[in-house]
């Protein structure tokens, strides 16, 4: 199959059946996406598809062959981060961390339909990603710093 | 008293060390005639070193040995030695080290005791000292019960002073202008004409000087970095997806492993099928390991999927297959004969419940899962000359013990190189999945074996927290709380914890009452009593442990004593508090919550404290009864810490643990039926999503006179808070967890 990933061109030979995120994990040692649950009830997986946020643990090979995929490497890196990563480091969200590449993919989505979310439009985009931690407060409070940010550029 | 305290002298020593390509400064650890029998291998007078502090060359490296599973101890730590070291987060190195005696937990001594924390008798000091000399003996090395910064608040500081006073010693020899002349900053000694020595080009010279070991703390007032809000050492690297955990770790020819062990805990394997399996793509072995099957492959997701189509026949559970069986078994457990210990007895309980006009209520909390979400994994490579381990681990010390065991090796030929952990809770105390990790490495001499469990597979061996019950009766008289008598029936989860690595747990169990038995009220007759269930389902300690049930029991039957006494929940626990520090808790959650003012139409809200790991805890939750259910609107959280070292940790952890509290006390269970967990992934134990959870307020007080740990205490005031908050705004009782089998949620 073939796979653009953060920009780059990448093949690999696999089955159909497996799962994106371990196309990305084991294959092409993409470890920035993460495994949690396996059936789409964490969110800890998501990427960005053809520019929408999936959940790459239900995403088979098969029906990601020529797709464009985007993870948080992509979106932005410690040298030059995405708004919404800096607003995470502003507002110190992460504790364990792990559940967090997956909340500011998902938020990234919800940005870009929603420029402006109040804390219901955030509840309601948000609440398939879990965090054990209960970073919630802090992930709703920098949610809204990069959305402002981002409105001002 | 004085031998302990003397060996504690003997063994605590900071100093200096040569390492390679530099110097180290750390705890020394002294052999004696009757010292550690853990340091047998030393001969008399010869030291084990151990450091917190390196020097070379081209890096300052801080050795900061607590677990970080999210609570950030990491980054607290570094705070610590940095304050005196001069030095600032940007510029050193962070490792785990190697774990190693002298970094036992002083800390766990003040938990082993049950005197109430503000209580400074002689009777309980002496007995933290002896509790204290005892771990000191068993050099326990752990990250749990809160403990860290207790723990590490001298120690670091002092690692940190004696190494910045040994390079300015160095850097006066060199630069021939004498100690009292120089400074320190940012990692470089500074010569009153502007000249800077970095500190690593001191570390050969340091290395030949005794270290300077009298140093003197430096006053709160210097602080620089201890109580400011700092940026956490790894906040970059979790919000770009750049941390890498255990999970993600490879090594130099390592293959994957999946394991399915017997559902049924404990069970045994009657047989496997594994012929189709082996002909899977990248399939390559099926290994035996303790009442279960590993597979073999190239992939995780191979290896997982392969497992998944083993056909295995489990053999039967050692405990009651039935959940109604583990609750009736805990509900017959109120006998004489099961009595583990009366903790609690003020007044006359048994005369001023005669012939009253009693309040009973009978409370319960079922078995919760850990679930943290990164799953548990471990490498490890096993061969003739020993074994190495990769993996994320609060109890280091006791790892290199199993895993030589399993391996055959002695521990020293163990080398531990721990991870970060994405969550804990109390799970990554257990030993299975490094067990298991090396019993397929031994069947592989020489291969690294990454085994990850599939979510799956770590629900059904969670080791959930322990259900428990509680009946109460009490009276009130003249509008006061007057008369209570509180007997909780739990397993024992220490026992049941330290049964899997071949260690007794003598004794009452404190933990049975834990949160309880120390309520901090004045009344005229309360009596607490813990019972003894006989271990059910294999148990482990689950964030704030017996607290996380028994705080509920307390704080939720008093407020219907409250109730039936007419008074107001808040200034009925203000009249019966009986000290000052539990007191001003109280007072600032009121203050926050602005208690007393109008919440308007079909609000409540509730408060409850409970002091758990030395730290008294006040909570207030604020509830809105709406046309969906029940929906959270604040909590504030008021905790007396002692001693604030990481502002921003500190609000994460209390609001955190609030939070975690919450969601499994509105949504979550660990049932069992046919003796297996019936919640295999995190549809059916969902705790808290962001769309329930409410605003969080925190406040820390420092009254306390020791510092105390976080982590934990945020938990158990949480449940009862939400269950008085729900009565005040709906007038219905809630004496069972999860809620949502009574109220829904909005």
């Amino acid at each position: 199959m073939q796979l653009t990933i953060n920009g780059q061109q990448h093949s690999v030979d696999v089955e159909d059946d497996m799962p994106l995120l371990w196309v990305l994990r084991d294959e092409l040692g993409m470890k920035e996406v993460k495994y949690g649950c396996g059936i789409a009830q964490c969110g800890a997986c998501t990427v960005h598809m053809d520019g929408s946020a999936v959940r790459s643990c239900q995403v088979t090979a098969a029906s990601a062959d020529g797709a464009d995929i985007t993870t948080i490497n992509g979106l932005g890196s410690p040298d030059a981060m995405h708004a919404l990563q800096e607003a995470w480091v502003e507002h110190q969200v992460a504790q364990c961390g792990y559940c967090q590449s997956g909340q500011i993919m998902q938020a990234a989505d919800l940005l870009v339909s929603t420029p402006d979310p109040t804390d219901e439009d955030i509840d309601a985009v948000m609440s398939g990603n879990l965090c054990r931690c209960g970073t919630y407060p802090r992930i709703r409070a920098a949610i809204k710093t990069a959305a402002t940010k981002m409105q001002e550029v | 008293m004085g031998a302990v305290k003397t060996i504690a002298r003997r063994t605590f020593l900071i100093g200096s060390a040569a390492v390679m390509g530099g110097v180290a400064f750390g705890t020394y650890m002294v052999q004696r005639p009757y010292d550690n029998p853990l340091l047998s291998d030393l001969k008399e007078g010869e030291a084990a070193f151990n450091p917190y502090v390196k020097i070379t060359g081209d890096q300052i490296t801080l050795i900061v040995n607590h677990a970080d599973k999210g609570q950030g101890v990491q980054s607290s730590q570094a705070m610590l030695i940095a304050e005196e070291l001069d030095v600032d987060l940007d510029q050193v190195n962070l490792s785990f080290g190697h774990p190693a005696p002298a970094y036992y937990n002083t800390g766990f001594a003040a938990e082993a005791v049950p005197f109430m924390s503000f209580d400074k008798s002689f009777a309980a000091e002496t007995m933290r000292d002896i509790a204290g000399g005892a771990l000191k003996l068993m050099a326990v090395q752990g990250t749990g019960g809160s403990t860290s910064m207790p723990d590490q608040f001298v120690k670091l500081r002092t690692a940190g002073a004696v190494a910045r006073e040994t390079l300015k010693l160095a850097a006066a020899q060199e630069s021939g202008v004498p100690v009292a002349e120089l400074k320190t900053a940012r990692g470089a000694v500074q010569l009153p004409d502007g000249t800077e020595i970095p500190y690593t080009d001191l570390a050969a010279a340091a290395v030949n000087i005794p270290p300077v070991e009298e140093v003197t703390l430096r006053d709160p007032g210097e602080w620089r970095l201890i109580g400011k809000k700092m940026r956490r050492t790894d906040v970059m690297a979790k919000s770009t997806g750049t941390q890498t955990y255990g999970i993600d770790l490879e090594v130099e020819g390592m293959v994957h492993a999946a394991v399915r062990t017997n559902p049924r805990q404990g069970g045994g394997i009657d047989s496997y099928r594994d012929l189709q399996v082996k002909q899977m793509r990248g399939v390559q072995d099926v290994l035996p390991v303790t009442n279960g099957v590993a597979v073999i492959a190239d992939n995780t997701w191979r290896a997982m999927n392969a497992a998944n189509a083993l056909e295995i026949e489990w053999g039967p559970a050692p405990y009651p297959a039935e959940q109604a069986a583990h609750w009736e078994e805990v509900a017959n457990s109120f006998t004489d004969e099961r009595l583990d210990s009366e903790w609690r007895s003020d007044g006359d309980v048994a005369t001023a419940l005669q012939d009253a006009d009693l309040i009973k209520a009978e409370y319960r909390a079922p078995y919760v899962a850990h679930a943290p979400l990164e799953p548990l994994n471990a490498i490890v490579r096993v061969d003739e000359n020993g074994a190495e381990v990769w993996a994320g681990h609060q109890m280091p010390g006791f790892l290199l013990m199993e895993v030589a065991k399993i391996a055959g090796c002695d521990t020293d030929a163990v080398v531990f190189h721990n991870q970060m952990i994405g969550g804990s809770f109390g799970h990554r105390l257990e030993f299975d999945n490094i067990k298991l990790a090396t019993e397929i490495a031994a069947q592989m001499p020489g291969t690294p074996v990454k085994l990850t469990y599939t979510r799956e597979e770590d629900f059904a061996h969670d080791y959930p927290r322990q259900i428990g019950m509680s009946r109460s009766q009490g009276r009130v008289k003249g509008g006061k709380v007057d008369s209570w008598s509180l007997d909780i029936a739990m397993p024992s989860v220490m026992a049941s914890q330290l049964s899997r690595i071949g260690q007794a747990a003598p004794g009452p169990d404190m933990q049975i009452v834990a949160g309880a038995w120390n309520m901090p009220y004045d009344i005229p007759n309360l009596r607490v009593r813990a019972y003894r269930v006989p271990e059910l389902a294999p148990i482990s300690s689950w964030r704030s442990v017996g607290a996380s049930s028994a705080g509920f029991f307390a704080e939720g039957f008093l407020d219907e004593l409250i109730h039936a006494a007419g008074v107001d929940p808040m200034e009925e626990r203000l009249r019966l508090c009986n000290n000052d520090i539990h007191r001003e808790v109280l007072e600032a959650v009121a203050e926050m919550s602005s208690w007393g003012s109008d919440l308007g139409p079909n609000r409540g809200r509730g408060v409850a404290i409970v002091e758990s790991f030395g730290v008294p805890t006040a909570e207030v939750v604020e509830v809105t009864m709406t046309d969906r259910g029940i929906k959270l609107d604040n909590v504030y959280v008021a905790a007396d810490v002692g001693q604030i070292v990481d502002p921003v940790n500190l609000e994460s952890q209390l609001s955190g643990g609030a939070i975690w509290a919450l969601g499994h006390a509105m949504n979550a269970e660990i049932t069992y039926t046919d003796g297996m967990v019936e919640q295999t992934n995190y549809h059916a134990h969902e705790a808290m999503r962001i769309h329930q959870c409410p605003a969080v307020e925190v406040r820390a007080l420092e009254n306390g006179a020791e510092i105390k740990g976080a982590g934990e205490p945020g938990v158990p005031p949480a449940a009862p808070a939400l269950a008085n908050a729900i009565f005040a705004a709906t007038g219905q009782r809630l004496r069972e967890m999860p809620f949502n089998k009574f109220i829904d949620f909005a």
